[in-house]
C-alpha cells in the first residue's frame, strides 16, 4: 500500500525499491495499490526533470517485466483528478490522465490484498 | 472467500489537517463487507478523531464524525483507544463519543465499543493482528 504522491516524500521511492528487491529474492506481489496521495503515482502526464528518477515510468517498467498488478483506488483517484478514460466518461470530463500498466479499482482491492497475501506492507507518512 | 484474518486499522492523525482521518473511515466501512476479524486503534492524534461535539464550520471542511457513530451497525465492535495518548492531550473518555453495538450474541444488548488500553496493551493486541492497515 502506497500512501504518499511521488517526489513530495520519500513512500513511494521506499515501496518502489521494496517491491523490487522483493521480486529480487523471488517473492511474489501480489498486488501494489495506492491510496490518498499515492495515486498521483499513477498520472501519465508527470514529467520530472531529466536528471532525476521518474517513478511512475519505473513503476511501469517493473509492472512490464514481472506483470504486476497496480491499482490506484477509485475515490481517492476521483478527488484528486487521476482517471481513466471509462471514468473521464463518465464524469464528463474531457481527458484522462492514468499511466499505461496502471488500473482504477475499487478499495475492496486492497482489502482483498489483505487477506490473500502473506503480508501487507504500509508505505506512508 | 472463507479465510477469517485479523485486520486492525491504526488511526494516528488528527481528524482535519491532512485527509488520512477521513479515507481511513473510508476503507473501513468498505472492508467491513468482507467479514474480517475488524478492529480500529486510536493512538496520538489520533485520539482527536473521535471526540464529540465537532464543528468543522470556521473550516470550510465537512464533519465526518458523526460516521463513527455508524461503525456499530456495520460490526465494527472493537474501538481501541490508547489511555496514554488521552492523558497526554489532556482528554478522558468523556470527551470522546460513546459509540456502542448491538450484542447479537447477547440479545442484542448494547455495549460499548470503546476499549480503553494503555501503550502496553495496544502493542500486545497490535502484534496478534495478520494485517495493519496504518492511516
Amino acid at each position: 500500500m502506497v500512501n504518499e504522491g511521488p517526489y513530495n516524500h520519500q513512500a513511494s521511492d521506499s515501496a518502489y525499491q521494496f517491491t523490487k528487491a522483493a521480486l529480487e529474492k523471488g517473492h511474489e506481489i501480489f498486488r501494489v495499490f495506492f491510496y490518498h496521495d499515492g495515486v498521483y503515482n499513477g498520472t501519465r502526464l508527470g514529467v520530472p526533470p531529466q536528471d532525476d528518477r521518474n517513478i511512475t515510468q519505473l513503476w511501469q517498467e517493473l509492472a512490464e517485466q514481472h506483470d504486476l498488478d497496480l491499482v490506484v483506488c477509485v475515490a481517492a483517484a476521483q478527488r484528486r483528478g487521476i482517471l481513466d478514460p471509462d471514468e473521464a466518461k463518465r464524469h464528463g470530463k474531457d481527458a484522462d490522465n492514468i499511466a499505461p500498466r496502471f488500473r482504477i479499482s475499487g478499495l475492496g482491492q486492497l482489502i482483498e490484498a489483505g487477506i490473500k497475501a502473506d503480508r501487507l506492507v504500509v508505505f506512508g507518512d | 472467500m472463507s479465510e477469517i484474518k485479523k485486520f486492525m486499522y491504526v488511526n494516528r492523525k488528527a481528524p482535519y489537517g491532512t485527509i488520512y482521518a477521513l479515507e481511513s473511515l473510508e476503507v473501513v466501512l468498505i472492508g467491513a463487507a468482507f467479514d474480517q476479524d475488524v478492529s480500529l486503534a486510536f493512538l496520538d492524534d489520533g485520539v482527536f478523531q473521535l471526540t464529540k461535539d465537532q464543528d468543522t464550520s470556521g473550516i470550510g471542511m465537512k464533519n465526518f464524525s458523526p460516521t463513527y457513530a455508524a461503525l456499530g451497525d456495520y460490526d465494527v465492535t472493537k474501538i481501541y483507544v490508547e489511555k496514554e495518548s488521552l492523558e497526554e492531550r489532556g482528554l478522558t473518555l468523556d470527551d470522546l463519543q460513546h459509540l456502542t453495538y448491538e450484542d447479537e450474541d447477547d440479545d442484542w444488548a448494547e455495549k460499548d465499543s470503546i476499549r480503553l488500553v494503555t501503550r502496553e496493551e495496544l502493542a500486545r493486541i497490535m502484534d496478534e493482528q495478520d494485517v495493519l492497515l496504518s492511516f
